[in-house]
């Protein structure tokens, strides 16, 4: 059980306080109701360029990470399809840092050119490594446009291609500020060795004055039922096939978002699971193979990925995880393997609550979600889940009209293993 | 009105006091030492059995990691899919890791499973039988999963600086290929078992809500076995390599490039080492670094840059890390040298150095914040063979070293000569 208390400023911030007496560090976690979802099509990995701005400088504010360094802090942020998230740790009798600093960048940003110029040369390096310069980098950008048709989820928060990001102007960045980081749009969780008085009366001081904004209305045009199974195949020169699929699923809101964890814990969450033990070790078709979802607001995409064994072909690694999922949706599984989830689940949440900076974490993207206190209901809604909801959904999900497909055919046929035999001069 | 250009007063962290708090000791009845934390909020608990089984050990390359992998695939009692529905039933994680030294095998779950939990443990150090098609199988995958690596630009450059600054004969130089991996038997893993898990050298590390019969659990279930025995260390020689500056083309699309620059450095009971840790602080260990502010900050050469000493037992290394453009490559690495150079030659200013000490100090502080944080500090410590006398002299050294002592240290280490240099696109 997490306790906290929470409160609104009359701009509409929101504020979460969680008070750990146990610790010497204080957490402050500014989380914005903003992501890649909220992105034009024409100027995507916005949100995420942002992210990178409000480091460059606020309005009264030179830089922002010395003065918290100085405090004897650390910071970094985040940015998903759905959301920003800000978060800084530091020893709590210098809590006032933070909130110098955090409700400056509130009021306004420096919108200086020199930093918008360099920050998009680190996010075109950030793209690079991430998706260009290694293998099967490009898979998720594929899967995304495969199976999302209007949704901006189509696109990745790092954005749909690098000019994107390489023309993007300063009054851009202006407009994106004004419109999403506002009070009304943005949660204030405050963490660690501190009181509810003291965050109530830093909160006013430091946050009160912040003009309200207007309140932007979020209309995302949500995606149409899929009708037709979709398939796409590329061939690349990477060193082993690839099999992807995805499916679309509901949204973290419905009460069907928490079977569908579990049917991917039950797929392939562990050594156990069923597509492990079935199709790496005893039908040695695939050397590695998972199962997960993105976790994202709106309806989202459950997915498989495996790299399958050299010699074995796609079509019959693809129909042996067919007959994986058909038997899902024909038998119960037993009350063992329900149990046994169950079970991790509830150990896998109580490690996430240890670290201060979790919790803090968690609390905001709950009330960003509607309300901080799911975070301790979470347990319960696992626990509900039954054994025929499990095949109910299943049976909705896995059929090949919500699917997706994607065969990352290789070209490399013997590799080489030695990097150190090539060519070599000074 | 607010005046919002006033920053609030601070506490300088490097006026905190950093108690490191003490950590529970006693042995089994075998003399295993066991150090122990039983303190928590939530209902868990973490124990990690540390073996002196590294690939430190080995006579034959990769036998350490495949023997710490596969211990879990299969006892004279279960099959390895036994095994892990086993631990999984009750919501237990079990981890193995393997190092140059040490190799670990470490089981988080809730701390009411522990009495089920423990004696499976003990059945995994006694009587594995690393069946044949289990070895098969963790041979293909690995090749597999390698050959997917080797495109990673990075991933071959840590490889090979490695190479140069131990040589690929010693530990911590030492990298798995195809050929080591296809070379393992059954036999080669038995033998290590045999002789670094059955007859081991094991130090037990453990914090949460343990049970209050925790001790007499742990010495029912290992307080029988031969697991306190010395264990022979061999003494390896550093080989640096003869050629100072590499270049790898590894992969002909490659719009990126991973560069390390290291130098060999002493290990951390040697006089310069927790000053160092101050500089590279400074040069290239956090966000604020030299390195970061004017490779990324200013120039949006790379997404990231570090630098680091390597945290091994024995010898270390001082290694700056990072992938840029193609196009900026070599305009980075002269930048690197750079911010040597202005070392070498500035003292650091006041501020500079006050936001370093701070930044650490606020640092440390966090890294002794609950149960398993401060069981990971004493791990820590235990393992190299020092005391707390070492953290809070490293402490000390923090708040006490001056501008000067950088610089002569930035003379002493941060020369451009005795560095590797290597580039791979």
């Amino acid at each position: 059980m997490i306790n906290f208390e929470r409160f609104t400023l009359n701009n509409g911030l929101r504020v979460i306080v969680h008070e750990d007496k146990s610790t010497p560090m204080a957490v402050v976690d500014v989380m914005y109701d903003v992501g890649a979802r909220d992105e034009d099509e024409e100027h995507t990995g916005f949100a995420h360029l942002f992210e990178h701005l409000m480091f460059g400088g606020s309005l009264h504010i030179e830089s922002y990470d010395e003065p918290l360094q100085m405090a004897g802090g650390e910071n970094n942020a985040y940015t998903t399809n759905d959301l920003t998230n800000y978060y800084c740790q530091l020893p709590a009798e210098n809590i006032e840092t933070a909130f110098w600093l955090e409700s400056d960048r509130m009021c306004s940003l420096a919108f200086n050119e020199n930093s918008l110029e360099v920050q998009r040369k680190v996010v075109s390096e950030e793209f690079k490594e991430q998706y260009i310069n290694k293998p099967y980098g490009d898979v998720w950008h594929k899967l995304r446009e495969l199976s999302y048709k209007e949704h901006p989820y189509k696109w990745m928060t790092i954005g749909k291609k690098l000019s994107h990001i390489e023309n993007a102007k300063l009054q851009d960045v202006k407009d994106f500020f004004f419109k999403h980081y506002t009070p009304s749009n943005a949660i204030l969780t405050v963490a660690g060795n501190v009181t509810v008085d003291q965050i109530k009366q830093l909160a006013e001081k430091w946050f009160g004055d912040i003009p309200a904004g207007k309140k932007y209305d979020r209309k995302i045009k949500q995606e149409p039922e899929q009708k037709e199974p979709r398939m796409m195949e590329v061939t690349e020169s990477v060193p082993l096939d690839a099999l992807y699929k995805c499916w679309h699923i509901a949204s973290r809101l419905d009460k069907r978002y928490y079977v569908t964890e579990i049917i991917s814990e039950i797929l392939a969450g562990g050594a156990s699971s069923r597509l492990f033990q079935s199709l790496v070790k005893e039908q040695q078709l695939f050397s590695s193979i998972e199962c997960s979802h993105m976790g994202s607001i709106d309806p989202g995409l459950l997915y498989i990925d495996g790299k399958l064994l050299k010699g074995v072909s796609l079509e019959v690694a693809e129909n042996a995880v067919i007959v994986e999922l058909e038997k899902m949706k024909t038998e119960l599984i037993s009350k063992v393997e329900l149990e046994k989830i169950k079970n991790k689940t509830e150990s896998m949440l109580a490690f996430e609550d240890i670290s201060l900076m979790n919790r803090a974490n968690s609390l905001a993207n709950y009330e960003l979600l509607g309300d901080a206190n799911l975070m301790n209901t979470e347990l319960e809604s696992y626990q509900a889940v039954t054994r025929e909801e499990i095949m109910e959904e299943c049976k909705r999900v896995f059929v090949d009209t919500n699917c997706s497909t994607l065969y990352y055919r290789s070209t490399i046929k013997e590799t080489v293993m030695d990097a150190d035999v090539q060519l070599r001069y000074p | 009105m607010l005046n919002r250009t006033i920053a609030p007063p601070i506490k300088d962290a490097i006026d905190f006091d950093i108690t490191l708090k003490d950590c529970t000791r006693m042995s089994l009845s075998n003399g295993v030492p066991v150090y122990y934390i039983n303190d928590g909020a939530e209902e868990v608990a973490m124990i990690d059995f540390v073996f002196e089984a590294g690939n430190n050990y080995e006579n034959k390359n990769g036998v350490a990691v495949a023997t710490n992998h596969l211990i879990k695939n299969g006892t004279t009692k279960r099959n390895a899919f036994e095994i892990t529905e086993y631990f999984e039933y009750y919501g237990a994680y079990l981890s193995r890791k393997c190092y140059n030294e040490t190799a670990s095998i470490t089981l988080h779950c809730l701390a009411k499973h522990l009495k089920e939990l423990l004696p499976l443990i003990r059945e995994l150090i006694t009587v594995s039988i690393f069946p044949q098609s289990e070895l098969e199988i963790f041979q293909q995958n690995s090749i597999q999963r390698l050959s997917v690596n080797m495109l990673k630009c990075d991933f071959v450059a840590n490889r090979l600086i490695d190479q140069y600054l131990y040589g690929p004969n010693h530990p911590y130089g030492r990298v798995s290929t195809k050929e080591n991996v296809e070379a393992i038997t059954r036999q080669d893993v038995l033998d290590f078992y045999r002789d670094f898990y059955n007859n081991a050298k094991c130090s037990i590390f453990s914090a949460g809500k343990l049970p209050a019969d925790f001790e007499e659990l742990l010495d029912f279930q290992f307080g029988d076995l031969s697991l306190n025995n010395k264990i022979i260390t061999v003494k390896h020689t550093r080989e640096l390599a003869l050629q100072k500056k590499h270049f790898i083309r590894n992969d002909h699309n490659g719009v990126q490039g991973a560069i390390r620059i290291g130098r060999p450095f002493p290990d951390r009971k040697h006089p310069d080492f927790k000053k160092a840790i101050v500089l590279n602080t400074l040069y290239g260990g956090y966000f604020g670094s030299r390195l970061m502010g004017n490779i990324r900050e200013d120039k949006g050469y790379t997404y990231g840059i570090h630098s680091y000493l390597e945290n091994h037992l024995e010898e270390s290394s001082w290694v700056v890390s990072t992938e840029a453009g193609k196009e900026v490559c070599q305009a980075t690495i002269d930048e690197v040298y750079k911010e040597m150079e202005l070392l070498r030659n500035e003292p650091i200013n006041a501020e500079e150095l006050l936001l370093v000490k701070n930044y650490m100090m606020g640092l440390n502080l966090g890294y002794i914040d609950g149960p398993f944080q401060i069981i990971s500090r004493w791990k820590s410590l235990i393992l190299n063979q020092l005391d707390e006398n070492y953290f809070y002299d490293s402490i000390r050294v923090i708040k006490e070293v001056t501008s000067k002592e950088l610089l002569e240290l930035a003379n002493k280490y941060l020369v451009p000569e005795d560095f590797f240099e290597l580039l791979v696109i």
